[in-house]
Protein backbone atom coordinates (compact mmCIF):
# COMPACT_ATOMS: atom_id res chain seq x y z
CA UNK A 1 0.00 0.00 0.00
CA UNK A 2 1.30 3.50 -0.80
CA UNK A 3 1.70 5.84 2.13
CA UNK A 4 -0.86 8.69 1.71
CA UNK A 5 1.21 10.90 4.02
CA UNK A 6 4.19 10.73 1.69
CA UNK A 7 5.06 13.82 -0.36
CA UNK A 8 8.02 12.16 -2.10
CA UNK A 9 8.43 13.40 -5.67
CA UNK A 10 5.98 16.29 -5.30
CA UNK A 11 7.12 19.76 -6.33
CA UNK A 12 6.28 22.13 -3.50
CA UNK A 13 6.54 25.92 -3.49
CA UNK A 14 7.17 27.38 -0.02
CA UNK A 15 7.07 31.14 0.63
CA UNK A 16 8.79 32.61 3.69
CA UNK A 17 11.34 29.81 3.39
CA UNK A 18 14.19 31.93 4.77
CA UNK A 19 12.95 31.90 8.36
CA UNK A 20 10.84 30.29 11.07
CA UNK A 21 7.82 28.23 9.97
CA UNK A 22 8.55 28.51 6.24
CA UNK A 23 12.14 27.37 6.72
CA UNK A 24 11.02 24.41 8.85
CA UNK A 25 8.43 23.53 6.16
CA UNK A 26 10.99 23.68 3.34
CA UNK A 27 13.40 21.48 5.30
CA UNK A 28 10.69 18.96 6.22
CA UNK A 29 9.56 18.74 2.57
CA UNK A 30 13.16 18.18 1.47
CA UNK A 31 13.69 15.51 4.16
CA UNK A 32 10.52 13.81 2.89
CA UNK A 33 11.95 13.64 -0.65
CA UNK A 34 9.86 16.42 -2.20
CA UNK A 35 11.38 18.95 -4.61
CA UNK A 36 11.31 22.34 -2.95
CA UNK A 37 10.95 25.71 -4.66
CA UNK A 38 11.92 27.99 -1.79
CA UNK A 39 10.78 31.64 -1.91
CA UNK A 40 12.10 34.45 0.29
CA UNK A 41 13.62 37.89 -0.03
CA UNK A 42 17.02 37.50 1.57
CA UNK A 43 19.38 35.85 -0.99
CA UNK A 44 21.98 34.87 1.62
CA UNK A 45 19.49 32.99 3.76
CA UNK A 46 18.04 31.39 0.61
CA UNK A 47 21.50 30.11 -0.30
CA UNK A 48 22.13 28.71 3.17
CA UNK A 49 18.74 26.96 3.07
CA UNK A 50 19.60 25.47 -0.32
CA UNK A 51 22.86 24.12 1.10
CA UNK A 52 21.01 22.61 4.07
CA UNK A 53 18.17 20.88 2.19
CA UNK A 54 18.89 17.19 1.58
CA UNK A 55 17.87 15.57 -1.71
CA UNK A 56 17.64 16.73 -5.29
CA UNK A 57 15.78 19.21 -7.45
CA UNK A 58 15.47 22.12 -5.02
CA UNK A 59 15.63 25.72 -6.23
CA UNK A 60 15.50 29.08 -4.49
CA UNK A 61 13.87 32.29 -5.70
CA UNK A 62 14.05 35.84 -4.40
CA UNK A 63 10.59 37.39 -4.61
CA UNK A 64 8.86 40.17 -2.71
CA UNK A 65 5.17 39.51 -2.10
CA UNK A 66 4.47 43.23 -2.12
CA UNK A 67 6.02 43.73 -5.59
CA UNK A 68 3.79 41.87 -8.09
CA UNK A 69 5.68 43.41 -11.00
CA UNK A 70 8.56 41.05 -10.11
CA UNK A 71 6.43 37.93 -10.33
CA UNK A 72 5.91 37.14 -14.05
CA UNK A 73 9.57 36.43 -14.78
CA UNK A 74 9.87 34.20 -11.70
CA UNK A 75 6.62 32.37 -12.48
CA UNK A 76 7.74 31.79 -16.09
CA UNK A 77 10.85 30.02 -14.83
CA UNK A 78 8.93 27.63 -12.54
CA UNK A 79 7.99 24.04 -13.29
CA UNK A 80 4.39 22.93 -12.68
CA UNK A 81 3.91 22.65 -8.92
CA UNK A 82 1.84 20.13 -6.94
CA UNK A 83 1.53 22.11 -3.76
CA UNK A 84 1.90 25.64 -2.43
CA UNK A 85 2.68 26.50 1.19
CA UNK A 86 2.24 30.23 1.86
CA UNK A 87 4.27 30.82 5.02
CA UNK A 88 5.61 34.36 4.51
CA UNK A 89 4.12 37.00 6.75
CA UNK A 90 4.80 40.04 8.89
CA UNK A 91 3.72 41.03 12.38
CA UNK A 92 2.70 44.59 13.18
CA UNK A 93 1.35 45.94 16.44
CA UNK A 94 -0.23 49.28 17.27
CA UNK A 95 -3.22 50.26 19.38
CA UNK A 96 -6.21 50.86 17.10
CA UNK A 97 -6.06 54.65 17.58
CA UNK A 98 -2.60 54.66 15.99
CA UNK A 99 -3.33 52.37 13.05
CA UNK A 100 -2.46 54.09 9.78
CA UNK A 101 -3.85 53.25 6.37
CA UNK A 102 -0.28 52.95 5.05
CA UNK A 103 0.64 50.27 7.61
CA UNK A 104 -2.70 48.50 7.15
CA UNK A 105 -2.01 48.31 3.42
CA UNK A 106 1.53 46.98 3.99
CA UNK A 107 0.36 44.23 6.35
CA UNK A 108 -2.63 43.30 4.17
CA UNK A 109 -0.40 43.23 1.11
CA UNK A 110 2.16 40.86 2.64
CA UNK A 111 -0.13 38.61 4.67
CA UNK A 112 -3.16 38.38 2.39
CA UNK A 113 -3.17 40.07 -1.04
CA UNK A 114 0.34 38.89 -1.97
CA UNK A 115 -0.03 35.15 -1.31
CA UNK A 116 -3.58 35.04 -2.68
CA UNK A 117 -2.75 36.84 -5.93
CA UNK A 118 0.39 34.74 -6.34
CA UNK A 119 -1.82 31.63 -6.38
CA UNK A 120 -4.01 33.29 -9.00
CA UNK A 121 -0.98 34.10 -11.15
CA UNK A 122 0.25 30.49 -10.86
CA UNK A 123 -3.17 29.27 -12.00
CA UNK A 124 -3.23 31.66 -14.96
CA UNK A 125 0.24 30.46 -15.98
CA UNK A 126 -0.97 26.85 -15.64
CA UNK A 127 1.73 26.20 -13.06
CA UNK A 128 -0.55 24.69 -10.41
CA UNK A 129 -1.31 21.03 -11.14
CA UNK A 130 -4.79 19.47 -11.00
CA UNK A 131 -5.10 17.60 -7.72
CA UNK A 132 -2.86 20.24 -6.13
CA UNK A 133 -3.01 21.62 -2.63
CA UNK A 134 -2.69 25.18 -1.36
CA UNK A 135 -2.00 25.86 2.32
CA UNK A 136 -2.06 29.38 3.73
CA UNK A 137 -0.50 29.99 7.11
CA UNK A 138 -2.98 32.26 8.87
CA UNK A 139 -3.01 32.47 12.69
CA UNK A 140 -5.31 31.90 15.63
CA UNK A 141 -4.91 35.67 16.10
CA UNK A 142 -7.80 37.12 14.14
CA UNK A 143 -9.81 34.07 13.09
CA UNK A 144 -10.08 32.62 16.64
CA UNK A 145 -8.73 34.99 19.30
CA UNK A 146 -7.52 38.57 19.61
CA UNK A 147 -4.81 40.39 21.52
CA UNK A 148 -4.81 44.06 22.46
CA UNK A 149 -2.93 46.14 19.90
CA UNK A 150 -2.96 43.44 17.21
CA UNK A 151 -5.75 44.69 14.93
CA UNK A 152 -3.56 45.14 11.82
CA UNK A 153 -2.28 41.57 11.92
CA UNK A 154 -5.63 40.05 12.99
CA UNK A 155 -7.44 41.74 10.13
CA UNK A 156 -4.96 40.40 7.58
CA UNK A 157 -5.12 36.84 8.94
CA UNK A 158 -8.95 36.87 9.11
CA UNK A 159 -9.17 38.17 5.54
CA UNK A 160 -6.85 35.37 4.45
CA UNK A 161 -9.13 32.73 5.99
CA UNK A 162 -12.18 34.28 4.33
CA UNK A 163 -10.46 34.25 0.95
CA UNK A 164 -9.14 30.69 1.40
CA UNK A 165 -12.60 29.29 2.18
CA UNK A 166 -14.00 30.81 -0.98
CA UNK A 167 -11.02 29.73 -3.08
CA UNK A 168 -11.61 26.19 -1.82
CA UNK A 169 -15.07 26.23 -3.38
CA UNK A 170 -14.10 28.05 -6.56
CA UNK A 171 -11.12 25.78 -7.24
CA UNK A 172 -12.76 22.48 -6.25
CA UNK A 173 -13.68 21.91 -9.91
CA UNK A 174 -9.97 21.97 -10.75
CA UNK A 175 -9.43 19.45 -7.92
CA UNK A 176 -7.25 21.97 -6.11
CA UNK A 177 -7.74 21.99 -2.34
CA UNK A 178 -7.26 25.16 -0.30
CA UNK A 179 -6.84 25.13 3.47
CA UNK A 180 -5.36 27.22 6.26
CA UNK A 181 -3.14 26.36 9.20
CA UNK A 182 -3.75 28.54 12.26
CA UNK A 183 -0.68 28.44 14.51
CA UNK A 184 -0.59 29.72 18.05
CA UNK A 185 2.52 31.55 19.20
CA UNK A 186 5.50 29.80 17.62
CA UNK A 187 9.14 30.17 18.61
CA UNK A 188 10.52 32.02 15.57
CA UNK A 189 12.25 35.38 14.98
CA UNK A 190 8.78 36.92 14.49
CA UNK A 191 7.90 36.80 18.19
CA UNK A 192 11.10 38.73 18.96
CA UNK A 193 10.15 41.70 16.78
CA UNK A 194 7.65 43.06 19.33
CA UNK A 195 8.12 44.84 22.63
CA UNK A 196 8.39 41.69 24.80
CA UNK A 197 11.81 40.66 26.15
CA UNK A 198 12.92 37.05 26.78
CA UNK A 199 11.63 37.09 30.35
CA UNK A 200 8.18 38.32 29.29
CA UNK A 201 8.09 35.70 26.53
CA UNK A 202 8.93 32.98 29.06
CA UNK A 203 6.16 34.23 31.38
CA UNK A 204 3.66 34.21 28.50
CA UNK A 205 4.68 30.68 27.54
CA UNK A 206 4.32 29.48 31.14
CA UNK A 207 0.64 30.52 31.12
CA UNK A 208 -0.21 28.46 28.02
CA UNK A 209 -1.93 25.07 28.44
CA UNK A 210 1.20 23.20 27.31
CA UNK A 211 3.51 25.67 29.10
CA UNK A 212 5.47 26.41 25.94
CA UNK A 213 5.23 27.96 22.49
CA UNK A 214 5.02 25.78 19.37
CA UNK A 215 8.21 24.72 17.67
CA UNK A 216 8.23 25.75 13.96
CA UNK A 217 8.62 22.06 13.05
CA UNK A 218 5.28 21.31 14.72
CA UNK A 219 3.54 23.82 12.44
CA UNK A 220 5.41 22.39 9.44
CA UNK A 221 4.01 18.93 10.27
CA UNK A 222 0.45 20.26 10.01
CA UNK A 223 1.23 22.08 6.76
CA UNK A 224 2.73 18.97 5.21
CA UNK A 225 -0.31 16.90 6.22
CA UNK A 226 -2.58 19.32 4.31
CA UNK A 227 -0.18 19.32 1.35
CA UNK A 228 -0.18 15.52 1.22
CA UNK A 229 -2.71 13.12 -0.31
CA UNK A 230 -3.63 12.04 3.22
CA UNK A 231 -5.73 15.24 3.27
CA UNK A 232 -7.36 14.52 -0.11
CA UNK A 233 -10.88 15.28 1.19
CA UNK A 234 -9.85 18.14 3.49
CA UNK A 235 -10.91 21.36 1.78
CA UNK A 236 -11.78 24.89 2.91
CA UNK A 237 -10.93 24.29 6.53
CA UNK A 238 -8.68 25.69 9.23
CA UNK A 239 -6.34 23.43 11.16
CA UNK A 240 -5.61 25.04 14.53
CA UNK A 241 -2.17 24.16 15.92
CA UNK A 242 -1.96 26.10 19.16
CA UNK A 243 -1.53 23.57 21.98
CA UNK A 244 -5.10 24.29 23.12
CA UNK A 245 -4.57 28.01 23.70
CA UNK A 246 -7.63 29.24 21.81
CA UNK A 247 -10.16 26.98 23.53
CA UNK A 248 -9.62 28.33 27.04
CA UNK B 1 10.07 69.03 21.32
CA UNK B 2 8.68 70.53 24.51
CA UNK B 3 8.54 68.56 27.75
CA UNK B 4 5.06 69.89 28.60
CA UNK B 5 3.68 68.87 25.26
CA UNK B 6 5.39 65.44 25.55
CA UNK B 7 3.84 64.94 29.00
CA UNK B 8 0.43 65.91 27.58
CA UNK B 9 0.71 63.35 24.79
CA UNK B 10 1.95 60.74 27.24
CA UNK B 11 -0.85 61.41 29.76
CA UNK B 12 -3.50 61.19 27.07
CA UNK B 13 -2.71 57.49 26.56
CA UNK B 14 -3.96 56.70 30.06
CA UNK B 15 -7.69 56.20 30.66
CA UNK B 16 -7.75 55.99 34.46
CA UNK B 17 -4.76 58.04 35.62
CA UNK B 18 -5.31 61.78 36.13
CA UNK B 19 -3.17 64.02 33.87
CA UNK B 20 -1.87 65.93 36.93
CA UNK B 21 -0.04 62.80 38.07
CA UNK B 22 2.50 63.14 35.27
CA UNK B 23 5.79 65.02 35.75
CA UNK B 24 9.24 64.41 34.26
CA UNK B 25 10.06 62.29 37.34
CA UNK B 26 6.99 60.05 37.16
CA UNK B 27 8.02 56.40 37.30
CA UNK B 28 5.32 55.26 34.92
CA UNK B 29 5.94 51.54 35.43
CA UNK B 30 4.80 51.94 39.05
CA UNK B 31 1.39 53.32 38.02
CA UNK B 32 -1.49 50.93 38.60
CA UNK B 33 -2.71 51.38 35.03
CA UNK B 34 0.65 50.59 33.42
CA UNK B 35 0.60 47.54 31.09
CA UNK B 36 2.36 46.06 28.09
CA UNK B 37 -0.47 47.50 25.98
CA UNK B 38 0.42 50.99 27.23
CA UNK B 39 4.07 50.36 26.32
CA UNK B 40 2.86 49.66 22.78
CA UNK B 41 0.69 52.79 22.87
CA UNK B 42 3.66 54.93 24.01
CA UNK B 43 5.80 53.64 21.13
CA UNK B 44 2.97 54.27 18.65
CA UNK B 45 2.35 57.79 20.05
CA UNK B 46 6.06 58.66 19.69
CA UNK B 47 6.04 57.41 16.09
CA UNK B 48 2.88 59.29 15.21
CA UNK B 49 3.65 62.59 17.03
CA UNK B 50 7.43 62.81 16.54
CA UNK B 51 8.07 60.41 13.65
CA UNK B 52 10.60 58.57 15.82
CA UNK B 53 10.63 54.78 16.03
CA UNK B 54 12.18 53.95 19.40
CA UNK B 55 13.23 50.32 19.77
CA UNK B 56 11.62 47.83 22.12
CA UNK B 57 14.88 47.78 24.09
CA UNK B 58 14.80 51.57 24.48
CA UNK B 59 11.18 51.39 25.64
CA UNK B 60 12.08 48.71 28.16
CA UNK B 61 15.03 50.61 29.59
CA UNK B 62 13.15 53.87 30.21
CA UNK B 63 11.55 54.16 33.64
CA UNK B 64 10.70 57.84 34.00
CA UNK B 65 9.00 60.27 31.62
CA UNK B 66 12.27 62.24 31.50
CA UNK B 67 14.23 59.16 30.39
CA UNK B 68 11.72 58.50 27.64
CA UNK B 69 11.83 62.17 26.58
CA UNK B 70 15.65 61.99 26.39
CA UNK B 71 15.46 58.84 24.27
CA UNK B 72 13.17 60.55 21.77
CA UNK B 73 15.24 63.75 21.86
CA UNK B 74 18.30 61.76 20.75
CA UNK B 75 16.64 61.13 17.39
CA UNK B 76 15.43 64.69 16.74
N1 LIG C 1 5.58 32.97 15.00
C1 LIG C 1 4.33 32.97 15.43
O1 LIG C 1 4.06 33.05 16.62
C2 LIG C 1 3.18 32.84 14.44
C3 LIG C 1 1.91 32.54 14.94
C4 LIG C 1 0.84 32.42 14.05
C5 LIG C 1 1.06 32.59 12.70
N2 LIG C 1 2.31 32.90 12.25
C6 LIG C 1 2.47 33.07 10.80
O2 LIG C 1 3.38 32.12 10.32
C7 LIG C 1 4.05 32.63 9.17
C8 LIG C 1 5.55 32.47 9.36
O3 LIG C 1 5.93 33.25 10.48
P1 LIG C 1 7.32 33.08 11.24
O4 LIG C 1 7.02 33.16 12.67
O5 LIG C 1 8.03 31.93 10.69
O6 LIG C 1 8.01 34.47 10.81
P2 LIG C 1 9.50 34.89 10.47
O7 LIG C 1 10.47 33.97 11.11
O8 LIG C 1 9.57 36.34 10.77
O9 LIG C 1 9.57 34.68 8.87
C9 LIG C 1 8.82 35.47 8.02
C10 LIG C 1 9.12 35.07 6.60
O10 LIG C 1 8.28 35.85 5.72
C11 LIG C 1 9.09 36.38 4.69
N3 LIG C 1 8.54 37.67 4.24
C12 LIG C 1 8.18 38.72 5.01
N4 LIG C 1 7.78 39.73 4.24
C13 LIG C 1 7.86 39.32 2.95
C14 LIG C 1 7.59 39.91 1.69
N5 LIG C 1 7.13 41.16 1.59
N6 LIG C 1 7.80 39.18 0.57
C15 LIG C 1 8.28 37.92 0.64
N7 LIG C 1 8.57 37.30 1.81
C16 LIG C 1 8.36 38.00 2.95
C17 LIG C 1 10.47 36.52 5.28
O11 LIG C 1 11.39 36.52 4.23
P3 LIG C 1 12.83 37.31 4.30
O12 LIG C 1 13.31 37.16 5.71
O13 LIG C 1 13.68 36.58 3.31
O14 LIG C 1 12.56 38.70 3.96
C18 LIG C 1 10.54 35.29 6.17
O15 LIG C 1 10.98 34.19 5.41
C19 LIG C 1 3.61 34.08 9.02
O16 LIG C 1 2.58 34.17 8.07
C20 LIG C 1 3.07 34.40 10.40
O17 LIG C 1 2.12 35.43 10.36
C21 LIG C 1 3.39 33.01 13.08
Amino acid sequence: MTNPFSIAGKTILVTGATSGIGRATALLCAHMDAHVLAFGRDPQRLDSLLAEMPGEGHRVFSLDLTSPEQWPSVIASLPVIDAFAACAGVASMAPFSFVTREELERVMDTNCFGPVMLVQQLLKAKKLAKGGSVVFVSSVDGPRIVHAGNSLYSASKSALVGMARNMAIDLAGKKIRVNCVLPGTTDTPMIRTGSADEQQLAETAAHLPMKRFADPGEIANAIVFLLSDAASYVNGTELVVDGGTSII
Amino acid sequence: MEMNEFIGNFAELFDDTAPEVFTPDTRFRDLEEWSSFLALAVMAMIKSEYDVAITADEMRSANTVQELFDTVQKYL
